[in-house]
């Protein structure tokens, strides 16, 4: 896929500002004591001093409130009552510094998002009009799990381009034919053996520090009604508030509610992101709730990432080792434990 | 506040020894650095799970509503004041209780701990009387407690639990010199414009996870108004609108009832500081019906009834 290069900090910031003109560009900006996905406009300013966003970046392919359709509502106007797409925007985007495991979490996505059986139009096209540019993790989280559920913190898989932090130069791989056409594109040394061998061990060092790891075996074994039934759910889930923090945060997640939202004479079909944490997620018309306690909620979160997905596309668990939720759940509920207690 | 954490194991191991309890609510240590875990102990041998320290910050009376067991519970000056309005709000029952009551010395706000270690991931914390240890990749700082209070903390007037059945160690004394309302002195004298500026700012950050709505235990209403569908009274994406009404209703609900606990605040996931809505509702109880909520059984809460004396000006 062509040849690496070497470029200063500076300069390589500055190649990202002057493809704002052909993209969007997308960086991590530090806003308060943590960092978020912006796009990079005049006022911005890019942080790649950082150890991941706190939001994930799903958001930037798939937002979490999207208008999908829209129509006029009095009988008088053309087209009342049909619902008509509403535009969008595919252009080209940019993503620099995105992390190995949230491109990673792109492909967890899409084999829901994009087989033969579903496609998610909007999804995909937003999706393959991104050129995603990782940034390899020398320094893991204690909270993260990459390795162990995903690529690891230099993990190419899901990028396009792959840069390491060498101090005061990046080095830039390239992964794909758009990352390799993107980076001949940029005046830069190619890299050196020597910064190659730095580059490599770079990579050894990081993966060291990383210490969770399981066997997915247990996973795909156990039968689902074993582990649907196992006796612990009731206690894994006890200090849960049914928030939204481990599934809106993760990266991986992606289940959607469709709303129609009327003001005056127009109405707007939004697509928002859902959670499986909310009573609201499974209430029937009917006013049964097949998923009515807490511990059914949180059993389904886990079995969906550790079980069903699992079986359904036979590639990993729906979880890329992020760590966000293990970061920020406000009660502690830790996923690796969960994953133990599964595969135990 | 370490030293708690012997009594509250010695105490829950004998209540549970000898039947008195079904059940014991308290906090376990969790697995990342200032995260504590509330945790339900049904057997004696495991009370060695229970802890006290400074990051024990979520409200517990959150888990007591409409459960049916005896239960064993630790609580510090605001979770006790929760519990008195559960019981008032009829989602529990006192004689169901056997309440360990801990003089509070505040418990720590773990972003400012986390700003202080540049916003680097912790492996490990202890603490030891007034200080603190915090150990991260290469680093290793000791911080005293009192500069790293959480912001209600700081300002709290009740620090001793209100009600108990045990206190297990001396009262604290109270700290009545600060003006818990400064803050909300401070914006009230803005124009309605600044106001309004002020809060769209507060919450333009929110993603509607609901976290604080959902660590608070006085939002335990079976259907909350925005999940509500037949009516839907709220828009469910990310409107500021929808955003912002969601806010001013869920803090409308708690007036007369928060005891501004700091739990929904602690939970959200983008730190926004949402009690700045609740505060201005306290303050006006305070300061329209001498209400502070939850210090006695012996009174109905603030909207249950009505005194002559109430302030009534804008009746006419
Ligand atoms: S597991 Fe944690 S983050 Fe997820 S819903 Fe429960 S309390 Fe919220
Ligand atoms: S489940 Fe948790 S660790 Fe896994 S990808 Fe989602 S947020 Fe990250
Ligand atoms: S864990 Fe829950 S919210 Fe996440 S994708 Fe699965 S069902 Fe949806
Ligand atoms: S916890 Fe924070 S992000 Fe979540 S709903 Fe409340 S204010 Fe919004």
């Amino acid at each position: 896929m062509g040849t690496s290069k070497v470029l200063k900090k500076d300069e390589w910031l500055k190649v990202i500002e002057d493809l704002r003109k052909g993209y969007k560009v997308f960086v991590p900006t530090k806003e308060g004591d943590f960092h978020f996905f912006r796009e990079y406009k005049d006022g911005i300013r890019p942080d790649l001093n950082f150890s991941n966003t706190r939001l994930s970046p799903k958001g930037l392919i798939y937002p979490q409130s999207e208008r999908m359709f829209e129509c006029p509502l009095s009988k008088d106007q053309e087209g009342a009552f049909i619902l008509k797409e509403s535009p969008k925007d595919f252009g080209p985007q940019l993503v620099v510094g995105i992390r190995p495991c949230d491109a990673y979490g792109f492909l967890i996505v899409k084999r829901n998002f994009d087989n033969p059986q579903y496609r998610d139009p909007w999804w995909v096209r937003r999706y393959e009009s991104t050129t995603f540019v990782g940034l390899g993790c020398n320094e893991p989280c204690p909270t993260c799990f990459c390795n162990a559920a995903a690529g690891g913190p230099f993990g190419e898989e899901g990028l396009d381009l792959l840069m390491w932090d060498l101090g005061d130069e990046y080095l830039i791989k390239p992964i794909t034919e758009k990352g390799s056409n993107l980076l001949a594109k940029v005046e830069g040394k190619e890299a050196q053996d020597g910064e190659i061998k730095e580059a490599e061990s770079l990579k050894k060092e990081s993966q060291k520090k990383m210490d969770f790891s399981f066997d997915i075996t247990p996973l795909k074994n156990k039968a689902q009604l074993e582990l649907f039934n196992e006796p612990y759910w009731e206690d894994v889930a006890f200090s849960c508030i049914n928030c939204g923090t481990c599934t809106y945060l993760c990266p991986t997640c992606w289940c959607f509610d469709i709303q129609d939202e009327v003001y005056k004479n127009h109405c707007d079909r939004i697509r928002n992101w859902d959670s499986c944490m909310f009573p609201l997620f499974t209430l029937h018309g009917s006013g049964h709730n097949p998923r009515e306690k807490k511990f059914q909620r949180v059993r389904q979160r886990f079995m969906h990432k550790l079980k069903y997905y699992v079986d359904k596309y036979g590639n990993g668990i729906q979880c890329s080792g992020c760590g966000r939720c293990v970061r920020y759940c406000p009660v502690n509920i830790d996923i690796r434990n969960v994953i133990g207690l599964m595969c135990g | 506040m370490i030293r708690y954490t012997e009594k509250i194991r010695e105490r829950a191991r004998e209540l549970l020894g000898q039947g008195k309890v079904d059940v014991f609510i308290g906090y376990k240590k969790g697995t990342v650095p200032l995260m504590n875990q509330p945790v339900m102990i049904k057997r004696a041998e495991d009370v060695d799970q229970l802890l006290w320290d400074s990051n024990c910050c979520l409200n517990l009376a959150n888990y007591l509503t409409k459960r049916t067991e005896k239960i064993g519970i630790v609580a510090n000056g605001c979770n006790s004041r929760n519990i008195v309005i559960h019981i008032l709000e009829n989602q529990i029952k006192r004689d169901q209780l056997y309440i360990l009551g801990i003089p509070c010395e505040g418990t720590i706000d773990h972003r400012a701990v986390l700003r202080a270690a540049d916003n680097q991931e912790l492996l490990g914390y202890s603490e030891d009387g007034k200080e603190f240890t915090i150990r991260g990749a290469g680093f290793e700082k000791t911080l005293k407690k009192e500069e790293f209070l959480r912001t209600n903390c700081k300002t709290c007037q009740h620090r001793n639990p209100v009600i108990y059945d045990e206190l297990l160690g001396d009262p604290v004394p109270e700290n009545t010199e600060v003006d818990p309302f400064s803050d909300v002195k401070g914006l009230e004298t803005q124009p309605p414009e600044k106001k309004w500026s002020f809060f769209q700012n507060l919450i333009s950050k929110c993603i509607r996870c609901y976290a604080c709505r959902n660590a608070c235990p006085l939002c335990y209403c079976p259907t909350c108004f925005v999940d509500e569908s037949k009516p839907q009274w709220v828009g469910k994406s990310i409107d500021p609108i929808d955003t912002m009404t969601f806010h001013i209703l869920r803090a409308y609900h708690c007036a007369g009832r928060c005891t501004d606990c700091g739990a929904c605040e602690r939970v959200c996931p983008v730190a926004i500081p949402m009690r700045q809505f609740t505060k201005k509702l306290n303050k006006d109880a305070k300061e329209l019906f001498d209400w502070e909520a939850g210090l006695t059984l012996e009174t109905r809460p603030l909207f249950d009834f009505y005194k002559t004396s109430d302030y009534n000006e804008f009746i006419y």
